[in-house]
């Protein structure tokens, strides 16, 4: 028994990091701007489908260089055409704004690429490992693809968090997150700092994008994974990195125990269906964490004055 | 009215003039054909009723807002359009009438948030802490203490500002600003919502910039007892045109001040 509970501990830490990939992107606009970008679901679409296209016509690597000048050129459009424009609003409306993004990318997306579904082949190995064989009977089985994944997340997330953590990065950040005209009336500059930290977020919907695609092929349901980005969040904090690991971990692990610990015990107690805890647990799992502490494991908490 | 000081013997060295400037936003004129200037190491009150245009008039300094007519020159050089960020480069520094700080930090954080443009070293230093980074954030924290032991807000500084009484948040704005080593500093109503005790307070802070380090200060207020004790020109604003610039009692006497402040029947 404990065999199988191994390997989907395994299975599910390992998507619980692409989880945690989808998460990052959220965590670094909401970092800079205190808004939840909407639009981070559509830029993974957007990401996994250039690189799909454009793979077919050249090799990988060009590929992907290419893809991510895109990535770039589209955070500098954002920037240019829309976030400007927005300097000194409610972040309600910086919100609306990722909205209208998400749902133009995703369409702009589509009429560009197609709207098929797409393949991404890394060449990652696909035979399955064997581990611990002589303590388990069969052994634990992992996919090494998804270890791949994990470990390029782990660098990523290792590189991230050095450079918002350690730099004066930081606090530049939280400083426009608080306030647009107190942060430029201090020297920083409000343009460059959004720029930059939109075209971080594009190429971490890039990575995303590429580990989801081999996955599960580009496909429009790429931008609905973003959705799971949600709970991971609440878990973890809006503000935290780390946080947005953790979360992604928690998720995922805790979503494929519950599909196979849970569901044999529901199903045997109220005689139902069964199936489908993936699905629900994660939003059930953030619900708790509002109720118990709803600034996440690692968030700031909001400190007002009334 | 203030003693004269050794700033005031360079008082003829204009830091900005601020030559025929108009703002409006569609229909709404804020500001019509203002002109006025700043000397070195002066305190310059701007004053007027509510809407006068003061605040518009600070924020086409600082560079928020681009008059549509008009010039400004800031230590000798004329410009039309500057961002916010190049006037903060340029030695211009402000608060603002609602308090804008950064709420989730520390007294200690928002005022080394002000060293934003004063430090140098590359990010890969910064991000490994290596030696260089490391003195400058410790040269740049020094110079925040200073700070704080001059504004005394010592015991606060790991406080979230927050949680801060207002008196106190508008004090570590002003400390925020002066992090920046201005050349002019702008301060827009730095006494509102105070108590007596804490406008004598910011009162003596104003005058022992202005008088220790030589900060040109232009302030705008509605305290007059305040405005007349500490500047040395006032401008007045009313419905974005200049009715009045001169000394505190000049200005005071001027029919037209009262009128726009009491109100005239025609």
């Amino acid at each position: 028994m404990l065999g199988p509970v191994i390997e989907t501990l395994i299975g599910g830490l390992l998507t619980g990091v692409l989880y945690a990939l989808v998460a990052l992107g959220f965590v670094l606009i909401f970092k800079a701007s205190g808004v939840f970008n909407f639009a981070q679901g559509a830029m993974v679409l957007f990401a996994a489908l250039s690189l799909a296209r454009l793979s077919e016509f050249m090799p990988l690597l060009l590929a992907l260089a290419l893809s991510i000048a895109i990535m770039i050129a589209l955070a500098y459009a954002i920037e240019l055409l829309v976030l400007r424009h927005l300097i000194n609003q409610e972040g309600i409306i910086l919100f609306m704004a990722t909205l209208g993004i998400a749902y133009f990318l995703e369409g702009f997306g589509q009429t560009l690429w197609g709207s098929d579904i797409y393949k991404i082949d890394l060449g990652l190995p696909t035979n399955p490992i064997f581990l611990f064989e002589t303590v388990f009977p069969g052994g634990i089985l992992v996919d090494p693809a998804e270890l791949i994944a994990a470990i390029i997340c782990a660098v990523l997330v290792l590189v991230l968090a050095l450079f918002f953590q350690f730099t004066r990065m930081g606090r530049a950040l939280r400083a426009v997150a608080d306030d647009h005209q107190a942060a430029q009336s201090v020297g920083i500059p409000l343009g460059q700092i959004w720029l930059m930290v939109w075209a971080v977020a594009g190429l971490v919907a890039l990575v995303a994008g590429m580990m989801w695609g081999t996955k599960l092929g580009v496909q429009f349901s790429l931008s609905l994974v973003a959705l799971k980005a949600l709970p991971v969040l609440i878990l973890g904090g809006f503000t935290s990195i780390p946080g947005a690991i953790v979360g992604g971990l928690i998720i995922g692990a805790g979503e494929k125990l519950a599909e196979v610990l849970l569901a044999p015990v529901l199903i045997r107690t109220f005689d139902l269906a069964g199936g489908g805890i993936e699905n629900w647990f994660a939003y059930v799992l953030a619900l708790l964490f509002l109720l118990v502490r709803p600034q996440g494991l690692f968030g700031e908490r909001i400190i007002e004055r009334v | 009215m203030r003693a004269p000081t050794g700033q005031d013997i360079a008082a003829d060295e204009l830091l900005l003039s601020v030559d025929d400037v108009s703002l409006s936003f569609g229909g709404v004129k804020a500001v019509t054909g203002v002109s006025f200037d700043i000397r070195k190491g002066e305190i310059r009150a701007i004053i007027g009723p509510n809407g006068a245009g003061k605040t518009s008039m600070l924020n086409v300094i600082n560079g928020f807002y681009h008059p549509q007519r008009g010039k400004i020159t800031f230590k000798g050089k004329t410009r039309s359009r500057m961002r916010p960020y190049e006037a903060a480069r340029g030695g211009i520094a402000r608060t603002f009438q609602n308090v804008a700080l950064f709420k989730g930090m520390t007294a200690l954080d928002n005022i080394m948030a002000g060293r934003a443009l004063k430090m140098r070293r590359g990010f890969f230093c910064q991000m490994l802490w290596l030696g260089p980074a490391l003195a400058e954030e410790v040269e740049h924290r020094r110079r925040v203490e200073e700070i704080i032991d001059f504004l005394k807000i010592q015991h606060i500084r790991k406080t979230p500002v927050g949680k801060l009484p207002y008196g106190l948040q508008k004090r570590v704005e002003l400390g925020r600003a002066l992090a920046m080593e201005p050349d002019l500093l702008l301060l827009d109503e730095p006494m509102a919502g105070m108590n007596l005790e804490e406008k004598e307070d910011m009162s003596r802070y104003i005058l022992d910039l202005n008088n220790h380090f030589g900060t040109t200060i232009a302030l705008i207020e509605h305290d007059m007892g305040v405005v007349m004790d500490l500047s040395d020109r006032v401008l007045v604003l009313d419905h974005g045109i200049k009715i009045a610039d001169g000394a505190p009692a000049e200005v005071q006497a001027d029919a037209r001040v009262i009128d726009a402040y009491l109100g005239v029947s025609h």
